[in-house]
């Protein structure tokens, strides 16, 4: 079934995915690594605004390659999501409703997803070129000195991800390795 | 002597960190496409089907089939009747570094201090290893090693008791606790003996090795073909999504070791198993 979803991103968009899903999200998203989630979560300490409104927003795990001649971006695969473990919670309490990541979170970013009626999506890692894609318009709006770790505001077209954590709590990285277990055993 | 010129060796590293991020290696595509076709789990098989049209974008655009195009490392075989002239072997292989990574439109993923953390913003310096053979031969092989595999990099002094049993259980136990970390399939750098450096370096150097390559000691080639079976037991398949594709290959180099130790050393790859070699 393909499941198509727009940015910004509801509750009620989310409730009824499941780990597994194959989604295509269309619409303006946010890239942040390590570098950039400290400083996101130190204005949040501070009571500061944010560089963009977290409010039902989607913040993908990246730090692109350069972009080639005239192309919105270059390369631009996810990178291994349990770097952002600490600083998630206080981000999906803040409003932040899908991450695009790669690899397992924590049990902590986990409950949270389920408080906050989130989800955290993932990317196939290393189809950067294939994911690149599907990047229409790519602009740097926080943190330039960060260079691939800066802030973009990124327009995507059906950009395919799978529900690794759903909002009920399940976990595709559990689910899918004990089904394919106990099928191949059959 | 026979003299080698920096100027060629700043250009063909060029080449190879270029080549070696746009192109993947044939016998690593042939691999895929063969363990695609074994693969029937079906989240499994979409999965892979998504990295072999990723590897046909990157070859025809020449662009980075990954975005972290990795720290370069490279390892160099100089034979002892080479003479390098002008200027350093080490800055040469910088420079090179320096060009691919910006014509190439490579990310520049190096910070100059661990702990300060500002980006050299040229991807350099590179981790080089030297070593000296016989010969007037110069051979540079390149690896750009992206850190979601890297991070997920064991080592461990066993006692000699645990022996051959300690050893497989750390390479499986390994492999459980990176799951999707490392962007499965993997290739499984395995070092055993010699000493804690020594052991690491062995599991780096083995992911140089070609597909159709295995240990040239019959013991670690049956053990090799033994774990590659057992990792592709565990389900974690392509990207941790479940599955049987697990890792492409388990490559083993071992040392001799002191009588009171047993050093393991597990660095695995991502499936863009990216290396190039060229000789001088």
């Amino acid at each position: 079934m393909k499941i198509q979803l727009k940015t910004p991103l509801t509750v009620e968009d989310l409730k009824d995915l499941k780990a597994g899903d194959d989604v295509y999200i269309t619409g303006y998203i946010y890239t942040a690594r390590d570098a950039a989630h400290a400083r996101l979560v130190k204005l949040l300490e501070e009571g500061k605004e944010l560089p963009f409104d977290p409010e039902g927003a989607v913040i993908y795990y990246v730090g692109p390659a350069p972009a080639k001649g005239d192309r919105p971006i270059g390369s631009a695969g996810p990178t291994t999501s349990y770097r952002m473990d600490s600083y998630t919670p206080q981000l999906l309490d803040a409003g932040l409703k899908g991450m695009i990541g790669k690899g397992k979170r924590d049990q902590e970013v986990v409950d949270s997803i389920v408080k906050n009626g989130a989800v955290y999506f993932g990317a196939i890692g290393g189809a950067a070129a294939l994911i690149a894609q599907t990047v229409k318009s790519s602009e740097v709006i926080a943190y330039e000195d960060l260079g691939a770790e800066a802030i973009r505001k990124v327009y995507v077209e059906d950009f395919p991800v799978t529900v690794m954590n759903d909002a009920k709590g399940n976990d595709l990285y559990k689910m899918g390795r004990n089904e394919y277990l106990e099928w191949s055993q059959k | 002597m026979r003299e080698i010129d920096t100027g060629l060796i700043t250009k063909e590293v060029k080449r190879l960190v270029m080549e070696a991020n746009y192109f993947l290696p044939e016998d690593v595509l042939a691999r895929l496409k063969k363990m695609r076709e074994e693969e029937d789990w079906e989240l499994a098989s979409a999965t892979l089907d998504k990295i072999l049209v990723n590897a046909e974008i990157a070859k025809n655009d020449q662009v980075a089939m990954c975005q972290d195009t990795g720290m370069v490392v490279v390892f160099v075989e100089m034979g002892q009747d080479v003479h390098i002239v002008n200027g350093s072997l080490e800055d040469a292989i910088n420079q090179g570094i320096r060009e691919g990574y910006e014509e190439g439109y490579l990310r520049k993923s190096v910070v100059k201090d661990p702990l300060d953390r500002v980006n050299t913003k040229d991807n350099t310096p590179g981790v080089i290893h030297y070593n000296i053979v016989e010969g007037d031969k110069l051979s540079i092989t390149e690896a750009p090693k992206g850190f979601g595999s890297e991070n997920m990099s064991r080592i461990k002094m066993l006692k000699p008791a645990e022996g051959l049993q300690g050893v497989k259980d750390f390479i499986l136990e390994s492999v459980v606790l990176a799951g999707p970390n490392p962007c499965p399939p993997t290739v499984v750098g395995v070092g055993i003996g010699g000493t804690f450096e020594k052991a690491a370096f062995l599991a780096k150097h083995s992911l140089m090795r070609d597909m159709d390559e295995y240990s040239d000691n019959p013991f670690y080639e049956a053990l090799e073909k033994e774990m590659l079976e057992e990792i592709n037991k565990l389900g974690i398949g392509p990207q941790g999504y479940g599955g049987k594709t697990t890792a492409f290959k388990v490559n083993i180099e071992s040392y001799p070791t002191h009588i009171a130790g047993l050093p393991v050393a597990v660095n695995i790859n991502c499936h863009a198993a990216r290396h190039k070699q060229v000789i001088l």
